[in-house]
Order: C-alpha cells, then structure tokens, then sequence
C-alpha cells in the first residue's frame, strides 16, 4: 500500500480525454441510461464506440432454449442501459446470430446498436451468401462491422468487404484473429489493405500485441477490437481468489472484472473490449469499466506486475 | 488450418456445459413417453442376446438401425445442430451406421452371436447393461437433475455403448459396423473432457474395452 500513497491521482489517473479520443456518449433510445460511457475514437471516421462492448462467443449460443434466449436478451438489455452499443459475433458461433437478433426484437432494436459481425467459410466466393444470413439472423439493414474471421480466405472476403463499404452497405471493415495466432500475416494485411478495425486477444497476461500489432494499429490509424479479455473466464476465475488490492480503487475499478478490462481498454491503440457473459450481474460489471477514470501507463504496469505477482 | 498445433480442445467447444446438459433437458420434455418405448428396446436388445434363436440377429440389429436412426434425426440434426454446427454432419454419420446396420444385419443377416457360455459374449451383454442401466446414472453422480438423463434410444453415448456391447458379442469382427460407433466415442469423449465434464472418460473406456475384448476374442 506504500505504493499507492506514493502514486498521486493526477500521476496514476488519466481522464476520459486523456485516455486517447474519448467522448462520453448517448448510446441508444427508448432504454434507460444510467451513465455515459467512455468512448474511444474509431481512427478512419473519428466516430467514437464504448470502450466496453459484448461478446457472444459460447455465452449466446443457447440454440432454442426460450428460456435462455430471454435471459441472453436481458444480458443485452442491461449491456445497452449501461451504455454500451457494440455487440460482436460470427457464424462459426452456432445460434449466437439468432439470438442476438432475437433479443434485439425483444428490446424494440436500441438505435444506438453498432454491429460486429464475421464472415468464416470457404472458398471466398461463397461469402455474400453467409453475411446475407448472418444479417437475417440479427435482423438489421446493415452491419456496422464485418470482420474476416481468423483471415480465413482473407484475400477473397475482403475484396467482397470493400466493395460492400464502397457501396454504401457496410459501415467498417476489420479482420481477426485470436490467442496470438498469425500475426505476422495480421501485420502484413494491417501494413497492406485499408483496415478499419483489427480484432486480437489482448488481456493482462495476452500482451504479444503490445510489441508490434497495436504500435502499428496507432500508426495506420486501425481501431482494436480486443477478444478474450478474462481468457474466457479462466482468467478472471485465477484472480479472484485473491481480494482486488485498495489501490484499483484509485482507477474506479470495483471489482476484478474493471481491473481487467480498464488495463486493456487504457492502451491508447484499443477501441474496444468484448467480454462475453450470460449474467446481467456481470454484464453490469464489466460496463462499470466503461466508466469513470481509466489508468495510466505507470498504473498500467503496477497492474501487470500484480497480476502476474498472484 | 493453419497453426492447428496452437489449438486446444476447448477452442472447438462452441457452447457451455450448461447449455448442452438444457439440451437433453428439453429434448427430454419433448419426446416424452418416447423413453418408455427406448427402454422396452433396449431390455429387448439385452433379452435377444442372452437368449438363442435364428432371428435375433437380424431383430438385433433392426432395433439398433432405428435408433441409430432416430438420434441422427430427433437429437443430432433437430436439436444439437442448434448449438454446433458440426452437428449434421454427426447426424449423417449416424444414419449411414443406420443403414449399415440395415445392410448388414437385417438383410445380411451378418451379425450373429457367440453362445451364451461364451465370456466374450457375456461381456458383450455386460456393456449393453451398461449403456441401458448404469449410464443414465451419470446425470445425478455428477449432480445433474433427472430431465437431464440420456438413455439408450434416444441419446448418443448409451446407445453407441450398447451397439459396441452387441458387436463384441457378435461371431465375428464386424469393422464396417465398428469404425462410426468408435469415431463417436472420440467425438464425444473429445467434447466432454473440454467441458471438464467428470464423466469424460467413460466414453474413451467403452471404446478401448471394445477393441480389446474384439482382439482377445479372435
């Protein structure tokens, strides 16, 4: 705790401005808000998303289990009241389209909705066709974002993904990848084609991003998504063994779920963090993140240093 | 795929064990008094073996080919397709083992059985017991409700278990009939063992003890 008198909150805190392009947001209609949330420019619009989204990886994949379907749409309920807007996911997700488009009919489709989804098959040709169901799945005109998943026929699906942009029926186009697989190709495509968004693992343990891919994320000016930000739940199960130290406090972060997610979404290249949950308590959590103050790079490194010391 | 040795089971798990055990759940609700038929023809399975005649081959493996059959419809390709895509394409390996039944055993009439004294086949019938009375069990030693339980007939791992209890009771090695009920135990062993679940070994052993009662017995 020495530590923590030592650190000033002018020297540890960074300010919602000083996080990097932030902006608090008015993130959809017709449901309650209880708070904006930190917003994070995307660099080739300058149209600033919640820091914090929702994954829907496993978690929205309950097939035609009503019962489930409608505790998926009150995870997004709460998502959207806490102030989030952007939901991510992929046809390799089993129903998780379904349901996403399921509990966006159930809460009157929120305008402030900003949609991630993939396209996953092969050979490329055959792409159009997926996104076509894929969005009858979340019932929406367009998607705001569509990412190759884990470059999958990359070469094929992004010509489709640009020519879509260029005629006006795409918002964004970014590719993924995931648990430090094929960066060295994620590096050439980010250097090479014009990328809206990456989408890697980031986390306070998963920082391989840190040394190459996000420093040439700033510099081209791409917008990070980052997936598997609890290494799904593995991670934040680790550490909540042990009791979240006094000083997180310092940062707002009340819980193991904050500390987490404001480390990855502080870094200046990350636009977006999606953690993935069926429970509105943790939903609520995680949305904590995307308010208040965020930590800066020495608080960063005292965080690493703490989870890694556990 | 590219970099497949990075990969770990639960990178292919696409739902939460939760999620697959509601599966069963509802499946459960919606076929019922379906298991009441399942169960009457799975005693019959276990009574044909235990007992003589000329027929019971080809009965044998009529009951089997319509289970077979009916897991690949009524579980696989209408509800588990729900939440893993990879799904139909199990379903369509269980029709084939559906047909490969029909084709072998009941108009064949290439699955016979050893005789009752035989320890191979009494062995046999000790797995088929299995599938029909112990494995049910499974769903509450590990904590699970009742609604939640897969009997023969109707789910995938006991009937799979007693079709591999049939086939080693049976005269000769029957490969044809052997490769997709051995291929499932993979599958699903696979499946269970990435949700950590307590009885993911059991579909590994039904197999193993398989192969080598099939060995001992030539």
């Amino acid at each position: 705790m020495q530590d923590a008198t030592r650190l000033s909150r002018r020297t540890v805190i960074g300010s919602m401005a000083a996080a990097g392009a932030a902006a608090a947001l008015s993130p959809t209609s017709g449901l309650a808000q209880s708070g904006a949330a930190i917003g994070k420019r995307i660099p080739s619009s300058g149209e600033a998303v919640p820091a914090v989204g929702l994954g829907s990886w496993i978690t929205f994949n309950v097939g035609d289990d009503e019962a489930a379907r409608t505790s998926c749409a009150e995870v997004m309920r709460h998502f959207f009241e806490a102030g989030g807007r952007l939901i991510d996911s992929s046809p390799m997700y089993g129903s998780s389209q379904a349901v996403i488009g399921y509990g966006l009919a159930r809460l009157g489709r929120p305008s402030g909705l900003f949609s991630a989804d993939k396209v996953w098959v092969s050979p490329g040709s055959r792409g159009p066709d997926q996104i076509e169901r894929s969005r009858r799945h979340w019932g929406i005109r367009r998607f705001d974002l569509l990412q190759v998943h884990n470059l999958l026929s990359w070469e094929e699906h992004l010509d489709t993904l640009l020519a879509m942009k260029g005629a006006g029926q795409l918002r964004y186009v970014g590719i993924t990848t995931s648990e430090g697989r094929r960066h060295r190709e994620v590096e050439r495509i980010m250097a090479s084609r014009p990328l809206d968004f990456v989408q890697v693992t980031y986390n306070v343990l998963d920082r391989e991003v840190e040394e190459r891919i996000l420093p040439l994320a700033l510099e081209r000016g791409i917008a990070v998504i980052a997936n598997r930000p609890f290494r799904e739940g593995a991670l934040i199960r680790q550490v909540a063994k042990h009791p979240l130290p006094a000083w997180a406090a310092e940062a707002d972060c009340a819980n193991w779920a904050q500390f987490l997610l404001k480390f990855i979404v502080s870094h200046p290249a990350v636009t977006c963090a999606i953690p993935a949950t069926t429970s509105v308590a943790h939903v609520r959590e995680n949305m904590g993140a995307a308010h208040g103050r965020l930590p800066d790079e020495a608080f960063r490194r005292r965080m690493i240093a703490h989870v890694e010391g556990l | 795929m590219s970099e497949w040795w990075t990969y770990a089971l639960s990178d292919f798990l696409l739902f939460s064990p939760r999620t697959y055990h509601r599966l069963f759940e509802l499946y459960n609700a919606a076929i019922w008094p379906g298991h009441v038929l399942a169960i009457a023809l799975g005693l019959a399975v276990a009574a044909l073996l235990g007992t003589g005649g000329p027929w019971r081959g080809r009965v044998v493996s009529a009951i089997l080919a319509a289970c077979w059959l009916w897991v690949a419809w009524g579980f696989l390709y209408t509800r588990y397709a729900t939440i893993n895509w990879a799904a139909v394409y199990m379903a369509a390996a269980f029709a084939a083992e559906a047909l490969l039944l029909v084709l072998a055993g009941v108009l064949g009439g290439r699955l016979g059985f050893r005789t009752r004294g035989s320890w191979v086949g009494r062995a046999g019938l000790g797995l088929v017991l299995f599938a029909l009375l112990v494995q049910p069990l499974g769903v509450r030693l590990t904590g699970r409700p009742w609604s939640q339980t897969e009997l023969f007939g109707v789910a995938p791992d006991p009937t799979v278990v007693a079709t591999l209890g049939v086939l080693v009771a049976a005269e000769r090695t029957r490969w044809e009939l052997l490769a997709i009920p051995l291929a499932w135990c993979a599958v699903s062993g696979a499946t269970l063992w990435a949700m950590d679940a307590p009885g993911a070994w059991v579909m590994a052993i039904a197999a193993g003890l398989a192969l080598l009662l099939r060995m001992f017995s030539r």
